[in-house]
Formats: C-alpha cells, sequence, structure tokens
C-alpha cells in the first residue's frame, strides 16, 4: 500500500508520521512539498502534525493556500483517503475539505498528555479496526484545539455519524464542543483529527491504539 | 497614488473568545471597573496600488473571503480611507 505525507514548513511530526506509515506499510511514504502541484497515485495522503508558518494570522491558514492543497482536494475528489492530524487538521478545515474551524484551547494553555478516545463511529473506512463505543489511549499536543461548527452544522455532524472520535468522558482538554477530537468528511474519506495516533504505533511508544487507524485507513489487517 | 485600507475582522457573535475573556478578567485585576464583555480582533492595514476605490473594495472583501477571515467563525469589515 503507497502513502504520502505533505509537507509544509513549519510542520514537525512528519518524521513520526513517515516511521509510522513505514512501520504499517513496509514501504517509506512519499513527500510532496508545498509547491508541488501534483501527488503520486497513493492510497493514503497524510498532512501531519506541526505549526506550519508559524499559526500565523490563524492555525492552519496559510498553509492551507499553498499549491499542494489544490493537489490534495483534487485527490479527496477523486476518493483517495486524506488524513490530517493537528495541525493538519487545522490546515484541512481551512482548505475547506471538512466543516468547522479549530480555536484556541479554552484553558488558555498548550495541552501535552494522554487523552481517552471514543470511538463513535466504526463504520469508516479509517475506523473499522475498531469497535463502536471503543476507549482508546492517544496523546494530544496543541495549543488550538477547540473544535467549533455552528448548530446547523454539528446537527449534521451528529445525525450523519461524521464524528468519529470524541474525547471520553471527563478527558475533553481543550473545550471542543460536543467533545469532538476527530470527524470525517460526509464523503468518508477525509479525516481530520487533534490526537496523534502516529505515536501509539509500536510496543515501544508504550502502545499501540493508534495502529488500528492507519490499517483501517489502508485497508490492511492491524 | 495608493489606497490605504482597514480590514477588521472579529469573532462573530455566540463564538466563545477565552482570549477576550482572559483579558477582560486582566482589565478588571488591574481595578477598571464597570468592563463589560470584551472581545478580541485582528486589524490588517493594507496598502494597494491605483486609486480606484470600487476595484479596491471588490479586492479587499475577495481578499478577506479567501484569506484574511475565517467565516466560520469571523466577520470582516472593510474600510477605505478617504
Amino acid at each position: 500500500m503507497k502513502s504520502a505525507v505533505v509537507l509544509l514548513p513549519g510542520l514537525n511530526r512528519d518524521r513520526d508520521m513517515i516511521a509510522a506509515l513505514t512501520t504499517i506499510t513496509g514501504q517509506k511514504p512519499h513527500t510532496v512539498w508545498q509547491t508541488e502541484t501534483e501527488i503520486p497515485d497513493v492510497d493514503l495522503i497524510v498532512i501531519p502534525g506541526g505549526f506550519s508558518y508559524g499559526d500565523y494570522l490563524r492555525c492552519g491558514a496559510i498553509g492551507a493556500r499553498m499549491p499542494v492543497m489544490q493537489a490534495v482536494a483534487e485527490k479527496a475528489r477523486q476518493g483517495v483517503m486524506v488524513m490530517g492530524v493537528c495541525n493538519g487538521f487545522q490546515i484541512l478545515l481551512e482548505a475547506g475539505l471538512l466543516p468547522g474551524a479549530l480555536m484556541r484551547n479554552a484553558t488558555l494553555k498548550f495541552v501535552c498528555r494522554e487523552v481517552k478516545l471514543e470511538i463513535t463511529n466504526a463504520n469508516t473506512a479509517f475506523t473499522r479496526g475498531y469497535q463502536a463505543g471503543q476507549i482508546i489511549r492517544c496523546p494530544v499536543a496543541h495549543h488550538d484545539g477547540n473544535y467549533f461548527a455552528d448548530d446547523e452544522t454539528l446537527k449534521r455532524l451528529e445525525s450523519e455519524g461524521q464524528i468519529v472520535f470524541r474525547y471520553a468522558e471527563g478527558t475533553n482538554p481543550n473545550g471542543s464542543v460536543n467533545d469532538i477530537a476527530g470527524i470525517v468528511s460526509s464523503t468518508g474519506n477525509v479525516l481530520g483529527m487533534m490526537p496523534h495516533p502516529e505515536n501509539l504505533i509500536e510496543a515501544a511508544h508504550g502502545g499501540t491504539d493508534g495502529r488500528a487507524l492507519f490499517a483501517g485507513a489502508l485497508g490492511l489487517a492491524a | 497614488m495608493a489606497i490605504r485600507a482597514r480590514v477588521t475582522v472579529t469573532l462573530k457573535n455566540g463564538v466563545l473568545d477565552p482570549q477576550g475573556k482572559a483579558i477582560e478578567g486582566a482589565l478588571s485585576t488591574l481595578g477598571f471597573a464597570g468592563v463589560g464583555q470584551v472581545r478580541q480582533g485582528k486589524v490588517f492595514d493594507i496598502e494597494l496600488e491605483g486609486t480606484d476605490k470600487a476595484k479596491a473594495e471588490t479586492d479587499l472583501t475577495a481578499m478577506c473571503e479567501k484569506l484574511l477571515a475565517n467565516t466560520v467563525i469571523e466577520d470582516y469589515a472593510v474600510e477605505i480611507a478617504g
């Protein structure tokens, strides 16, 4: 299975993401620089975390407007699996590939710790390796993870099963509305999430809870 | 000749503004009595070539829609200096 990782200046989780994808697919992902307008034929495109363009203007705002994102949008339209983690999620929202926005954490503090995630919908390509209602461990590290969407959008996300991860009761680290930690597009092939599943892949990480997510997205057995 | 414009971007009503809240708290800590709600926003001072104000207004609106504001959570206002 082939994958690609989008690179923008200021991202810093690209190495972790490349390592995770290499472990899971058995081959190194392609890397695609922000000015590139073509993405190779792959099964999964990932926008990793970090602080693209220093979070200037709004987190993800500048990165979302780089040429590579038009290529990502085109691939998403064609049905290719696209996943944005942390800053990658912020970029997907700013690019209009997912609905809503991520704002400064309600506590105003940067949070860097492990949270518990509830799998809200296990019927997506990304979450098929989990059970609905299952609680998994996952680290978070962000300053702007406070998910917001207007009431109408929230209703749609809830009723269409587009909320795939919620912070399990009592662990919401950022004030996200409805404890939302990750959502998919209405087409189901674009996922955005604040937590970092790429950091729970190998036993040496202290757990492998993130593995099924990548395996699911790539259609592999976990 | 250049046109000078000021774009103001503010959070929409109903969107939680934790930074505004923190500033509100700091103002009362400093002893400013009677401070109501504080909302934080952004100001962009932009210079544009030419003298066509109508075109400038159209361009600035497009800039707001495409980049300067995130219309999911923010409103914007364009002001062109006289």
